[in-house]
Order: C-alpha cells, then structure tokens, then sequence
C-alpha cells in the first residue's frame, strides 16, 4: 500500500505479516512465563451456565484452572426429610421439584418403588402412557440441554427454537396431566386419568416438530464450526472414571458406555421392551460426543413415543388400590433412566402412612461431583461449556 | 385337586430361588469371609448384604476391583431411632385414623432387611454394568463412635455422598480430606436428618393432611357411607 503524503511503499509482505504475529506470540508467551500470582474466580451463584444458583470457585494459574470447587445448597429444600413426614401420595407434590424441566420423570421410580413394596402393578394402559410421558419430558428437558448449549458457547439463536418448539411437548404434556412442568400425574397403582380425547394425534404432530428441530438443530449448531472447536477434545471423562464417579445417562454414554437403565436395568413397570429402539453412545467421551448422544437421544424419544402411541391398549389406568395407602414393611429401591442420568428412590418403609426414610438418587448430583476432577487444568472459557454439556438442573443437585 | 397344589407349591419354589443373586453372595462370602455379618436376598428383586464396619473399605475394593462393579450408584446413612415425637409429625389424615399417643413412641427400634444392632447405618449400592447386577451394602456404627473410614480411594464418586451423610447424621467419615459442609449453611447446629431433629415448621402448623386426600374414581359412594 502506497502512503498518499510520503510516496513510500508501505506494503507489508505475507512473510513481514507472519513475522509479526509470530513475535506477537512469543510476547505473549513470555508473559505466561513469568511468574504469576494464584487469583481465585467466583462463578456464580447465579450465572446462566448453572440452570439455578449452583456456585464455582475456581483457583486460577493465568488462564488455567488449578482447583475448582462447586458449592452447592443455595437450594437445598431438604426433601428427604419432608418426605418422611407426609403420605406416599403426597411425596409426589415434592419430588415433581426436583428436576423440574422433565418433572414427571421424577414421580416414575418413586411410585415404581412404592408399587413394588405394595406388590401391586399398574394396569397395561397405565404402564404405556406412563413410559410414554417419561419419554416426553425426556423430550423436553433434553431439548432445552440442547439449547442452552448454544448459549454458554454465544450462540443464541438454538435456545430460542428449543423453548418455541419444546412448548409442542409441553402443550401435550398439559393437555394430559393438567400441569405444564409439574404434573403431579403418577399415582400408586396407575394414573389419575385416562388420555383427553384426540391427545394421540396431537401428540405425533409434536413429534414431527421435535425430528424437525432435530435435524434444525443438527445443521445449525453440530456442525457449526465454532461448536465444534470449542467442544471438540474438550472435557474428556474416561469410562472408568466416569462410572467410579456416578456419572450415568448421556454422560456416561457419551463416553462409549452402552448401559441404559431403560433396556439394562431390572424390569420394572415401564414398557421398553415392547418396542424397538436404540442406545446411542459415543466413543470420544468430550463435550461434542455428550452433545451428540444427547441429540439422537430426542431424535430416539420421538421415535419410541411414536411406536408407543401405536401399540397403547384400551383398559382402565388404575389397578384396584385402597383408599388410604399403607405400604407394607421393607426396603425397595428403584431406578429408571431420567432425563438428565439415573435416578432411583431407596424407600424404606415400616408399615405407615409415610416413608420411614427415603433416599433421592438424583442424577445431577453425580454427574456435577466429577467437575473438581474434570474442571482441573482447563482453561477458563471452558469451564462454561464443560458445565454446560455435562448439563445439570440445580434442583437434581440440591434436592 | 391335590395336583393342583402340588404344581402351585412347585412353582412358588421357583420363583423362590435366586440363582444370580444366590451365586452373587457365594462370591462376596469367599471374597470377605468373616467381614459378612448377615445378609438377605429378596428372590428377583434385590440383594442386602450387612458388613462388618472394620471390612467396609475392604468391601468396595473387592467389589470394584474383584467383582466388576464400576458404577457408584449411592452412598447413604440411615437413623433407625422411631420418632421420638410420637406421630404428632404424622399428617392430621393419620391423627384421625389413630389418635396420637402424647408420650414417645415405646416401640423398640427395628431394623431393615439384613438386620442390624445400632441406631445408625451407613448403606451403599453399587452397580455391575456388565451383567446388571447391582448390590445394597450396610454396615452398623456403633453409638459411641459414629465413624467410618472413607471409601474415597475406592469409588472417588462417594466424595458428596460422604459429605452429605456427615453433616446429616453427624457420621464422622475418618480419612475424608474436605469434610466442610456441602449443602447446610457452616454455622449450622445439629444433624436434620436424624430422627430426634424435629422438623420445626410441622411442629409450629401441623399439616392438614386430610384436606389433600384425593378421592378414587368410584370412591365416592363409600365415602359418603
């Protein structure tokens, strides 16, 4: 480029260029180099990457992470104490709280272990729509994971076609249950009512748009190139370490487990096993393959919701239960595959009206106690798309 | 007639044996020997195996590194004290039912499945991914000492379970390297998770329980009777 006043050449070679940068980032290094101060990082408690007021403090090393502590209990509700003192009908009130995205997920191992003490099962109609509504807030939760996704690497866009095209679902759900995000539909022995007329059809529609936003969502964001080369290699979880952890769910299979509860895990009420579908896993174990796992598992919830709606028997949706519900004495634990992991209720039960003691396997609140491990060395922007794809809803971690 | 029966009692038998779960046990008996104080196998459904506290670490280690149980399900403690409150914390629907005593419940302390002696347990469940199988250990501690050792080293996912089971039951996890309080507030008093901890807000308002109570489809003519 030519200076207008001097008339000298001031053009700079490809090669000066090169040379510039290069010197540039030799600068740079050199102040890595020297001697840096600790600082510590507070994240949170409200920061949007932590779905609720999940806090990190995060000891620093210029821009890498040295230890990094979660504090949790901003939302501790303590709901294994409260469950002690109310009915089994009424814990489900309670429980719908926890992972409140995909609520009605919450109350299925819970009435599932209450059933199993009862001995008694939930009619064949009962037992499909149920699996069918787990499926759905799996649908929902999974698709919102998705979207927030998107924003913790500054993409905005995704989050708002999860919210308009995840409400398809919950209108569905509401239109069922009466509730759009705690149903509070489960109950011992079936359901509290029978499917509103025309919810079969409405809900393959929804299904339409959840594949949709699937495959939107996959050329959208999955194959971004920005997504990618901030999940890429990115939060590598081991499967051995993954599962000493307690990690479960997408996050374990996104680290080439292939266990599912849903088609591993004790019979236990829920239908499964009639249907045809698949387990995803991938072997990279990063963020991108969490992601990815969490993505075909909507797309493999549209599909198993799909080949439920068509196999759904007619009959009641409750079996013969008493009116006031004792459970007989013992211990049962159950555990089913949640939205967000595996989730069980050890119940034990002395023969009253409420739960001698219940204890909440939450899923979160394994999958979120591996960050110390994960977050150590990690630089800090990834910090947010770590939590971010290991995707946890606080009130599965405070309970 | 008699044939009948007889296909029924067979048939029952059956359903009574366990071989995964009995086989199960066989392996954890020769692996821990002694350390085992009872156990008790619920046929098709679950297996509780009680230890003894001083085999607790050994456990898991046999169990993740001999046996195959990789995934750390939970951990958990226990408090088997019956309420000290009698049932005035029980829902008003129970009061009207059974009128609540105003002295303590006298009934002695029962233990769960595989028994126990003491008032606290500390139980763990862990899972064999390969083969689905999945395990309840429980062990007793003893009143005057309420600590364990720490099964960090084995599954390092027992960290908060730990933490949470200290600062609920007031369990001293010996070897635990953060033993600062995971959820509670660090000036907080007391354990909430035990028995004789009331729960203030019920002791202030009692629930209304009866209020809530949904009726059946159907039920109604019985209710009205």
């Amino acid at each position: 480029m030519t200076d207008l006043t001097t008339g000298a050449d001031n053009t700079i070679s490809t090669a000066e260029q090169l040379r510039y940068i290069h010197q540039q980032a030799a600068d740079a290094r050199v102040n890595v180099e020297i001697e840096t101060e600790g600082m510590t990082l507070n994240i949170g408690p409200q920061h949007p990457a932590t779905h609720g007021t999940l806090r990190i403090i995060a000891k620093l090393d210029g821009e890498q992470v040295v230890v990094a502590e979660p504090v949790m209990g901003y939302m501790h509700r303590g709901y294994e104490k409260l469950a002690e003192v109310r009915t089994y009908p009424q814990v489900t009130t309670l429980i719908n709280r926890i992972d409140w995205v995909g609520s009605f997920a919450n109350e299925t191992p819970f009435i599932l272990a209450a059933e199993k003490l009862m001995e008694i099962e939930a009619p064949p109609r009962a037992q499909y729509i149920r699996t069918i509504l787990h499926e759905m807030s799996r649908i929902a939760n999974v698709m919102l994971g998705i979207g927030d996704m998107g924003v913790q690497i500054g993409a905005v866009t995704p989050i708002f076609y999860a919210f308009r095209d995840r409400e398809y679902v919950l209108n569905q759900i509401e239109a069922a249950t009466g509730g759009r995000f705690h149903p509070n539909f489960d109950r011992i022995g079936g359901l509290k009512d029978d499917l509103p007329a025309g919810w079969i059809q409405n809900t393959k529609n929804s299904m339409d748009k959840v594949v949709e936003f699937c495959d939107t969502i996959e050329e959208l964001m999955y194959g971004n190139e920005i997504f990618q080369a901030r999940t890429r290699g990115i939060g590598i979880i081991p499967a051995d370490v993954g599962l000493s952890y307690g990690l479960s769910g997408v996050n374990i299979r996104g680290s080439g487990v292939d266990w599912d509860v849903r088609r591993d895990g004790m019979p236990n009420g829920l239908v499964y096993d009639q249907i045809d579908w698949k387990v995803w896993t991938h072997p990279d174990g990063d963020s991108y393959a969490r992601m990815w796992v969490r993505l075909q598992e909507v797309r493999e919830g549209a599909k198993i919701v799909n080949q439920l709606l068509d196999q759904i028997p007619s009959g009641p949706v409750m079996a013969k239960v008493p009116r006031i519900i004792k459970v007989p004495a013992g211990e049962a634990f159950v555990e089913t595959e949640n939205p967000l992991g595996v989730m069980g209720y050890y119940i034990v039960s002395k023969g009253d009206l409420n739960p001698f003691r219940v204890k909440i396997r939450s899923a979160s609140f394994s999958n979120v106690s591996i960050a110390p491990w994960l977050l150590k060395g990690v630089y800090v922007p990834d910090i947010i798309t770590i939590l971010g794809s290991l995707y946890f809803i606080l009130g599965d971690i405070d309970r | 007639m008699s044939d009948e029966t007889a296909v029924a009692e067979t048939d029952e038998n059956a359903v009574v044996v366990d071989e995964v779960r009995d086989a199960l046990l066989e392996e954890i008996s020769g692996e821990l020997g002694d350390g085992i104080v009872e156990s008790y196998v619920k046929p098709g459904d679950d297996i509780w195996v009680r230890v003894s506290r001083d085999a607790w670490v050994e456990t898991a280690h046999v169990l993740r590194e001999a046996m195959g149980f990789r995934f750390f399900n939970f951990l958990s403690a226990i408090d088997w004290l019956p309420s000290p409150f009698g049932r005035d914390m029980d829902s008003q629907v129970d009061i009207t039912l059974t009128p609540p005593d105003s002295t303590p419940d006298p009934t002695p302390m029962e233990t769960g499945y595989a028994g126990g002696d003491t008032r606290f347990q500390v139980f763990l469940r862990v899972n064999d991914i390969t083969t689905a199988r999945a395990i309840t250990i429980k062990t007793d501690l003893p009143d005057d000492d309420l600590s364990i050792a720490t099964i960090l080293p084995v599954y390092p996912g027992a960290n908060w379970h730990e933490r949470e089971a200290a600062e609920m039951f007031g369990i001293d996890f010996v070897g635990h390297p953060n033993k600062r309080k995971l959820y509670l507030p660090a000036t907080f008093a007391g354990n909430p998770m035990r028995k004789d901890f009331p729960l203030l807000s019920r002791r202030i308002k009692p629930w209304p329980g009866i209020v809530d109570v949904e009726q059946m489809p159907g039920d109604d003519e019985e209710a009205d009777a």
